[in-house]
């Protein structure tokens, strides 16, 4: 293990380590508190100067108030009407081409793995202009669907990569074995595969959920009103009317953020295994 | 093509023909499982990059019909101060945010003990970066905000006047980059995080035994071994640092004066935003940001694909 294990070090340095943690983390996190403190501040608080006192008193209303007095609810759940569909899209999609590039060989298969995970690199800005038009003429801009289905289309890149990795370090003798028996192709993909990708599964839902709830660009490009704007590109223009009502601000802040959070916390394993793929050879 | 040797032919018994139709379907398989993602990648990603590309030489508002102009869109651009702005910040945004993985990999070392909460913290010290660029973007105007924000009057107790950074043109860049870092150093300790975790101990021993400790071991015995991490973190970081809009979009709307904007916000506020609907110009930008982008994507491609072959 390196760094070397603090519990061969003298005792000195283990107090220091222990102390040192907490501290880091306040430091690390310093931010996010204070946004989280602001967030149950009453009003007068802030009026008042104290930013950075004790609370006058614990103001939950701050949360009441933006679900009364704008539209934070729909934000919410345009979010989820999005991003549900998405995971759902991306992920089966997925799984048939990662199938398709992990157990076939045939020419072309890895050029067409790496346009796939090409085209997961690119900037939004190179495809702004022509999504939008697409999506108008299909008639759905402005509509959940079509902000959906764009992402469905771009998280299948990175889903693909993932999946046709993990499909290629599962056992081949398990689909030669059951080839030599005469097992149909989709009745391999269905029965002897997808039960052992379940947990590629698991981890791609939960960090397709979370880009997609932090996507704050397309939702701007093919989204206008509050009633088909996730909760980033609402947050943002909840801000601007809430000038220097940095309670609300702050509520609204932590709100947009739970999700994913919870999210993370949940499935933290599959999280992790997610977002390191390919960190350790 | 044929059916890949890979795999072993399909058994029949003596005397009867092989089993065609199974054959085809093997032959058919893979592009039927292909089929559905591939088109949508397709119609979603592929062809609007080509698309884009055409748009750079028309004038187009959007809506009306488009004018070819050639490369004149290109050759304004060579003459357009915010174009050259925005350029230049790029590079800055790339050039620091390169820091976040030395960083990642410093809070990685500081957290990789076996203490008891150790789980808990590693999570916490992750958390920045599963929460949305909006709400980061959100979260650091108030840290810097003049007048109440924590940074402001840290830096007021220390100077008398503090310092506003993001209403100044030639500090804002750099409040915006702090800002991003601190998801994206998040994002390095993971990867280093799970690579410290699978360093072989026996190396580290015997390294020990040899007398090395310290950045001596680091460097030479521990690092090499990250070098997965370290790709993947370099990739992460480049293609975070050239695709940064959120932030810019939310923290200052590529202000004061324009002296935030970078090449994806400029891109933006040409082909959708209040100046106007200049598509053609707007593609033109996004072109020129594709085009830095792709040397790094065909590095990081070059690289994977050496990887694959030497499987």
């Amino acid at each position: 293990m390196f760094p070397r294990p603090i519990q061969t070090m003298s005792p000195a340095a283990r107090v220091t380590y222990q102390v040192a943690l907490p501290v880091m983390l306040i430091l690390w996190l310093l931010p996010l508190l204070g946004v989280a403190v602001t967030s149950l501040r009453p009003a007068s608080d802030l009026a008042q100067g104290n930013y950075f006192g004790v609370p006058s008193r614990l103001a939950f209303g701050n949360y009441l108030e933006i679900f009364h007095n704008s539209p934070f609810a729909s934000y919410m759940l345009n979010s989820f009407r999005v991003t549900i569909p998405t995971v759902i899209g991306a992920v089966a999609l997925s799984c048939l081409t990662g199938y398709a590039l992990a157990i076939y060989k045939f020419r072309g298969n890895l050029i067409i793995f790496f346009i796939f995970v090409a085209g997961n690199f690119v900037p939004f800005q190179i495809l702004m202009v022509p999504v939008r038009d697409l999506t108008v003429k299909m008639g759905l801009y402005d509509t959940v669907t079509g902000l959906a289905l764009f992402h469905v289309a771009f998280q299948t890149g990175f889903c693909t990569l993932f999946m046709r990795n993990f499909i290629k370090a599962l056992p081949k003798e398990l689909i030669e074995a059951a080839r030599v028996e005469g097992v149909g192709e989709w009745q391999i993909f269905w029965h002897i595969v997808m039960p052992l990708v379940r947990p590629a599964i698991a981890a791609l839902s939960v960090l397709v959920f979370t880009f997609i709830w932090n996507d704050y660009f397309w939702a701007t490009v093919l989204t206008t009103g509050s009633d088909t704007q996730p909760i980033t590109a609402g947050l943002q223009s909840l801000n601007g009317q809430w000038v220097a009502a940095w309670q609300l601000v702050s509520a609204g802040s932590i709100l947009a953020a739970l999700p994913p959070v919870a999210m993370f916390f949940l499935m933290q394993r599959h999280f992790i295994a997610g977002l390191t793929l390919g960190a350790v050879k | 093509m044929t059916v890949s040797p890979a795999y072993p032919k399909v058994q029949t018994a003596p005397g009867q023909p092989a089993p065609r139709r199974r054959r085809l379907g093997r032959k058919l398989a893979p592009w039927l499982f292909l089929a559905p993602g591939a088109l949508m990648f397709l119609v979603y990603v592929i062809i609007p990059i080509v698309e884009s590309m055409w748009i750079s030489f028309y004038q187009w508002d959007g809506m009306s019909a488009k004018v070819w102009v050639g490369i004149s869109n290109y050759l304004e651009l060579l003459d357009d101060d915010a174009f050259y702005t925005s350029l230049k910040n790029n590079i800055i945004w790339l050039v620091l945010y390169m820091l976040a993985i030395p960083f990642g990999l410093l809070i990685a070392l500081f957290l990789n003990q076996s203490v008891r909460g150790i789980r808990l913290y590693k999570s916490l010290f992750f958390f920045p970066f599963v929460i949305s660029q909006v709400v980061v973007g959100l979260i650091f105007s108030w840290f810097y905000a003049p007048g109440f924000g924590l940074f402001f009057e840290l830096t007021k107790w220390l100077d008398g006047t503090g310092i506003a950074l993001l209403a100044n043109p030639n500090t804002v860049t750099y409040g915006i980059i702090a800002a991003g870092l601190w998801p994206q150093i998040a994002y390095c300790m993971i990867l280093y995080l799970t690579g410290l975790n699978s360093v072989a101990p026996d190396q580290i021993e015997a390294a020990r035994l040899d007398g090395a400790k310290g950045i001596k071991m680091l460097w030479y015995v521990v690092l090499p071994q990250l070098r997965p991490a370290t790709f993947i973190a370099l990739v992460v970081t480049v293609i975070g640092a050239l695709r940064s809009f959120d932030l810019v979009s939310i923290m200052t709307s590529g202000g004061p004066f324009g002296s935030s904007r970078v090449l994806s916000y400029y891109m933006y506020e040409q082909a959708l935003s209040e100046y106007g609907y200049r598509m053609g110009y707007g593609a033109a930008i996004a072109v020129v940001l594709f085009a830095i982008m792709m040397i790094f994507i065909s590095g990081f491609i070059w690289k994977m694909w050496r990887d694959e072959r030497g499987l």
